[in-house]
């Protein structure tokens, strides 16, 4: 359930880009998910579900899953995350952590710790829509 | 594009009364043994006391207080292991035994990724074990968590305070509070630390002894806890009379 804790996070967030945009209600909230997070779908649309209320209460999620593109500092490979081969308690770190990733895995070139994550790290708001307050 | 993170760390952070770090410019000073011993005398006179070491790539003090195989819970976010009296978090819980190499930007990530997420609840005080320097993590420190209070150590080396001197100077700036300085490893008795804390303004508030039993310590929280190196922090932190009062109680 560290899913709940992403999910008030992005509540907080587009309750400020509600109020910054001056939305008197909020539409939609388009979220980018990445896949090295491994966040559960479910988990997340239903926590969201629950903790929506005020302007956000009839927002619909829409949620993006990103693949997690990897590419090495040291040898410029690009590659894609894979948790196939990692062990249960690996993935489930780096579901807390993304970081962690430097710890479990390696480029598969050169075996460089040192790799960027070029796309799909964790959870962001890609924008909110709404209706505007009048006056 | 938008990071969610960020606009709950506040909320996260709301009933801890008191934020310390234990900071230093350079490492090997004894940040780590001063927040630990620090976190556990509090935890002993009764209050509620939680640790975050927040060197991600270099963590240390899950061995001075041999946290062993504890783990977080997941209770709609992540609740530290009570662990001696003390709610710790560290990223060991998630790296196990292996190296955490991390760019700053990662540390950074790292960072803002447990202050969303970790559920401290009520708290007297939280201590936080810093990285040594003033990089990402200090300077994200600065930007997220406010009331934030920095207890800064060194030791009689020129070397090591020049670092120091130049911490201060960045937290002065950014008008940070410092309840003080403590010099550790002292051996001689040189006033010279003392002076050049009360030179910038600074409260010294005491040295600890060069202490051979420390080592021995390590991990055995209640034989830590005997050594003229508690005993001499624990007078630190009792003793608002004194001429150095740290002013915590």
């Amino acid at each position: 359930m560290h899913e709940w804790a992403l999910a008030e996070a992005v509540v907080s967030a587009a309750s400020d880009m509600a109020e910054k945009e001056r939305l008197e209600k909020v539409t939609a909230i388009n979220i980018k998910l990445g896949e090295l997070q491994q966040v559960d779908l479910e988990i997340f649309r239903f926590a969201l579900s629950q903790l929506f209320s005020g302007r956000l209460k009839d927002a619909k999620v829409n949620l993006t899953k990103t693949r997690a593109r990897l590419k090495c500092r040291t040898c410029g490979h690009q590659w894609s995350f894979n948790k196939a081969g990692l062990d249960e308690s690996a993935k489930e770190a780096i579901h807390f952590v993304p970081e962690i990733a430097h710890a479990f895995v390696r480029c598969p070139v050169c075996s460089s710790s040192d790799f960027e994550v070029e796309q799909g790290r964790g959870v962001w708001i890609e924008s909110i829509t709404g209706e505007k307050r009048r006056g | 594009m938008v990071d969610p993170r960020t606009a709950i760390i506040d909320d996260r952070l709301k009933d801890i009364r008191n934020i310390i770090a234990v900071s230093s410019g350079k490492g090997g000073v004894g940040k780590s043994l001063v927040a630990s011993v620090l976190a556990l005398t509090l935890a002993r006179k009764g209050f509620k006391v939680g640790f975050f070491d927040l060197d991600f790539t270099s963590p240390s003090s899950h061995i001075v207080l041999d946290i062993g195989g504890q783990q977080p819970k997941e209770e709609k976010g992540i609740v530290p292991p009570r662990v001696h009296g003390i709610r710790y978090m560290s990223i060991v819980h998630y790296s196990a035994d292996r190296a955490s190499p991390l760019r700053g930007s990662e540390a950074s990530d790292v960072l803002i990724e447990l202050l969303a997420v970790t559920k401290w609840g009520k708290l007297d005080f939280l201590i936080l074990d810093m990285p040594p320097g003033i990089s990402d993590t200090t300077l994200d420190l600065l930007r997220f968590v406010k009331n934030v209070k920095f207890l800064v150590v060194t030791t009689p080396s020129r070397l090591a305070f020049e670092t120091v001197r130049k911490l201060l100077d960045v937290l002065k700036e950014t008008r940070v509070p410092v309840l003080g300085v403590i010099e550790n490893m002292q051996v001689q008795g040189s006033p010279w630390i003392q002076e050049q804390v009360k030179a910038k303004g600074v409260s010294y508030l005491g040295a600890l002894p060069f202490d051979s039993e420390l080592e021995e310590n390590i991990g055995n929280t209640e034989g830590l806890l005997k050594t003229k190196f508690s005993k001499a922090m624990k007078e630190i932190i009792e003793n608002p009379e004194s001429e150095y009062q740290l002013n915590l109680l």
